[in-house]
């Protein structure tokens, strides 16, 4: 029943639910206080100490390193992502379906296992050497460092820029191009002045999702050797450099902050239609092979490097080695143990904050909602690192255990679940549970036999999203699981710091088709649609 | 009955003077709303409001958008709880006070706006949904019982999103009568409808209500629609009930303005109180020919309610003046109104047949011919507003 006055709330009642609004706050609370518990351990280093330390020539470096890597990568992705973007929505290039996916997939490969490829392959004494190596080639040029590390985000995370670039064009009511060329505009000049501000705030939001993920990604530049924030910080806690990890880690979030910020001003004021007609594609001419051999670059070298090199350890079996590393299944069991307990909890931790979000909307249960997010937009080696001090001086009854694991990786990605919860309970139409409670159920009766059942696929594509995320998760888990768990991730790395590479192939090749399971749960969940 | 000088605030003696005749007082109705109000935040939406739906009738809650109507249908259901009043349904308090039954303890069905059908149940399960307490071969007779009266013998199995919106609306109907609820509430039933559709199923539900004996309260911002299903039309504006009665009473001998206004065209003709004639602008009306003119009226201004349909528009005869000029046309199909502005400021709507053509330019005469009594108001309630509206 759409009332007048009282849209979109569900209920019988005006007040919130009591024991909802409890368990909600619970688990905001619980999200956010192991974040606060990293404030107040800076807070004990002392004033002169901190500012020496952050003043220190090294950290003003690592600062540095961090703000470069971000702006390269960022400015890299908008570079590969908007022509992408705009060839297979705008134009007639052939096969725009077949490239659409193709120059989405990037995303499925997690940038720790594209980075260990590109080592592996360009590395000075790499495959790609060895390859060279009759025609006289001794060594190639150096990959470590910055270039590897901004070559390899980049290949990883155009996508988001593609992706969110793309639904912008295709929402985009082409006759406001039309209405430009009247008015004696070039196609140029339209695009400019049309396009460009109709997409922008597409194009920001995927920059957005790739900064943060640059910012926050540990695999990169710790396999590259490339000294970012998450590498420095790793390195820091592992040996002891307990106060300079933690003030480094509040500086890395403080940036994050930033970005955050920045990326609401860039936004501007979202005055972008969407629906409208899509009139006839842009004609390529001549340049429709330049187009075809630009998109075949991209998805080549993200793709074919790292598959290519996987397939070549395959291929050379797994002689060699000692018998510490060799795999083990036990540790993919481990993986879907701690992932199946992370999307259950994780589901059931959401339950009550979606809920509320969705059918109580309040400045309380917005607030309870956002601080659930906290988690996301921190750094897994932040959180990691803010973990072990919470657990190691308040929660020692789990520190070291699975259960300080899995509750880090539920303040990771507590988001996803909450999201896609709240999306399927406000596609639920109010009057439902009203109509059951009429037809003589009482409110959580209703509950049960029709708002759950209409959210059981929101609930169990969050829940799987979870789930495969979980499995890739690799700073958190180096830094909390307890000593002798291993997972796949943490078997990739163990392969990796002793050099045998050829270990990982097993383990790369289940995460590989776990990401590709996470990708296709979030393109069914969004309906996300390639053509 | 007299008109809009009877104050507000008696109300609730007002049902008893229609329809039905109310032979007992005691016995109440089967839902009496008792001053009752409600409001979100500081905004009230209904002040004190008071009305009693007898069994077996199909009552009407019309009214713009925002008076409420929607927002009462809600209190009686137990979906908000009122601020202050009673709501008694077949003579027990459900709200008041500090008693608050909850909607699953009413006994009332809900025909929800767009429907509300469980998306992941059929048709048949639908209808089962609020027959927990039979056992299954009772409650597959019911259900067919309830497809039978609403005529989807052979839909049973399709879901909700493989039926028509008439069939949908057929199936929300069943789903709400099948736990023979005291009393069924329909919230604008046929707004999700399209035109043709809406006017076929208006006689169709009004068949099925009438045949399973329920007592409805439905509540329409459409004039047309709350006249054509409804045994007493209850018109609100602004949370308040500003009359209630058979459809043709209150289309007739509307008690306000605003009621005149709100069911189909209304014009006002002002006129002055004579002895046994009204003078006006058109010439003298008898007394007799006015709706309930009291002695204390007379030597006094007043408006006379006229509908496009009691007035028709002609030529000027040579060198006449007639009585305005026409500055209007609205085509409405196999009809036209033509407004007429009058010598004095005023304007009437006359409706004339799409054959029959009025000069646009010129002077017009206008022939008040009514065949029925005429509604007045006195003069001074004359709002700032023009006098139409649709």
């Amino acid at each position: 029943m759409a009332t007048e006055q009282q849209t979109g709330t569900g209920g019988g009642d005006d007040e919130q639910p009591l024991g909802l609004t409890v368990a909600s706050g619970a688990v905001a609370a619980a999200v956010v206080v192991p974040l606060l518990w990293l404030v107040k351990t800076a807070l004990e280093v002392g004033f002169a100490e901190a500012l020496s330390l952050v003043t220190r020539p090294t950290t003003v470096e690592v600062f540095l390193n961090s703000a470069v890597l971000v702006t390269l990568v960022t400015a890299a992705c908008i570079g590969l992502g908007v022509p992408l973007a705009y060839l297979t929505v705008r134009t007639d290039l052939p096969f725009r379906r077949f490239w659409t996916v193709v120059v989405s997939l990037p995303l499925v490969i997690p940038s720790y296992i594209g980075a260990f490829a590109f080592v592996s392959a360009f590395g000075p004494r790499g495959a790609f050497q060895r390859l060279l190596a009759p025609l006289g080639v001794e060594s190639l040029p150096e990959i470590y460092g910055l270039p590897g590390a901004v070559l390899v985000l980049t290949l990883y995370t155009y996508p988001y820029v593609f992706i969110t670039t793309r639904a912008a064009l295709k929402s985009m009511d082409t006759t406001l191009i039309d209405a430009a060329r009247t008015l004696n505009h070039t196609r140029w000049e339209s695009f400019k002045r049309v396009t460009v501000p109709q997409i922008r705030p597409a194009v920001a939001a995927g920059s957005l999702l790739t900064a943060l993920y640059v910012l926050s990604d540990f695999g990169t530049p710790a396999i590259m050797k490339f000294d970012a924030f998450t590498r420095v910080i790793y390195v820091e806690f592992g040996t002891f450099g307990r106060d300079t990890a933690t003030l480094l880690s509040l500086q890395l979030i403080a940036v994050t902050l930033l970005i955050l910020t920045l990326e609401s001003k860039i936004r501007g004021d979202e005055r972008t239609t969407t629906g409208g007609r899509s009139g006839s594609p842009m004609p390529l001419g001549r340049w429709k092979y330049p187009a075809l051999g630009f998109a075949a670059l991209v998805a080549t070298v993200a793709l074919l490097v790292p598959l290519g090199i996987l397939f070549t350890w395959l291929a050379q079996g797994v002689a060699a080695t000692s018998q510490s590393l060799a795999f083990q299944p036990e540790y993919a069991f481990n993986s879907v143990l701690v992932a199946a307990a992370t999307a259950g909890a994780a589901t059931l931790a959401g339950l009550p904050v979606a809920y509320l979000a969705a059918r109580h909307p309040s400045r309380l249960s917005s607030v309870f909602e956002r601080a659930t997010y906290v988690g996301y937009a921190v750094p897994g080696v932040v959180l990691g690192l803010a973990l072990v001090y919470f657990g190691s001086s308040y929660a020692t009854p789990i520190y070291q255990t699975l259960y300080l694991l899995v509750f880090a990786y539920i303040i990771r990605f507590l988001p996803q679940a909450i999201g896609s919860l709240r999306a399927s309970f406000l596609r639920v139409d109010p009057a439902l549970p009203e109509a059951a409670r009429t037809l003589g159920e009482t409110p959580s009766g209703a509950f049960r036999h029709v708002t759950l059942p209409l959210v059981a696929p929101g609930l169990f594509g969050g829940a799987a999203l979870v789930f495969l995320t979980t499995m890739k998760e690799l700073p958190a888990t180096l830094l909390l699981r307890p000593s002798g768990f291993s997972t796949l991730v943490t078997h990739i790395w163990t392969a990796y710091e002793q050099g045998y590479f050829g270990q990982a192939v097993v383990p790369a090749f289940i995460l590989l088709f776990v990401s590709g399971l996470s990708m296709l749960v979030i393109i069914t969940q969004e309906g996300y649609d390639v053509k | 009955m007299s008109n809009s000088t009877l104050s507000t605030t008696d109300r609730s003696n007002r049902t008893e003077s229609t329809g039905s005749d109310a032979d007992d007082e005691d016995a109440g109705g089967v839902l009496e709303l008792d001053g009752v109000s409600k409001s979100y935040g500081t905004e009230s939406v209904i002040a004190d409001l008071s009305l009693s739906v007898e069994e077996g009738e199909i009552l009407t809650l019309l009214g713009p958008s925002g008076c409420g109507k929607t927002t009462t249908l809600r209190l009686i259901a137990g979906l908000d709880r009122p601020d202050g009043g009673e709501v008694r349904l077949n003579g027990n308090v459900v709200s008041g006070g500090d008693t608050f039954r909850a909607p699953e303890e009413r006994g009332v069905g809900v025909v929800f706006q767009e429907f509300a059908l469980f998306p992941h149940l059929t048709a048949a399960e639908n209808i089962a949904f609020g027959l927990k307490d039979l056992d299954e071969a009772e409650r597959d007779e019911r259900v067919r019982d309830l497809l039978d009266l609403v005529g989807l013998e052979t839909q049973g199995e399709s879901y909700p999103d493989e039926l028509s919106g008439g069939q949908q609306q057929r199936v929300a109907l069943a789903r709400s009568l099948a736990p023979e609820p005291a009393i069924l509430l329909l919230d604008e039933p046929f707004s999700n409808l399209d035109v043709d559709l809406r006017v076929q199923m208006r006689e169709e539900v009004r068949r099925i209500l009438k045949e399973a004996g329920v007592t409805a309260v439905s509540v329409t911002h459409d004039q047309e629609e709350a006249m054509s299903i409804s045994d007493r039309v209850a018109v609100m504006n602004d949370g308040d009930l500003e009359q209630i009665g058979e459809p043709e009473q209150v289309f007739q001998h509307p008690e306000s303005r605003f009621v005149a206004g709100f069911l189909g065209y209304a014009g006002f003709l002002p006129g002055r109180i004579a002895g046994e004639v009204v003078e006006t602008e058109l010439g003298t009306v008898g007394r007799d020919q006015i709706h309930g003119l009291a002695p204390e009226y007379d030597d006094t201004d007043i408006d006379i309610l006229v509908r496009p349909d009691d007035v028709s528009a002609h030529p000027c005869g040579d060198g006449g003046e007639g009585h305005g000029k026409v500055v209007g046309k609205r085509y409405l199909g196999p009809t036209i109104l033509y407004e007429v502005e009058l010598h004095g400021g005023d304007s009437l709507l006359c409706m004339h047949n799409h054959d029959e053509t009025v000069p646009t330019d010129g002077c017009v005469e206008v022939t008040l011919d009514a065949g029925h009594e005429l509604a007045w108001f006195p003069r001074e309630q004359r709002p700032e507003t023009g006098p139409y509206s649709d």
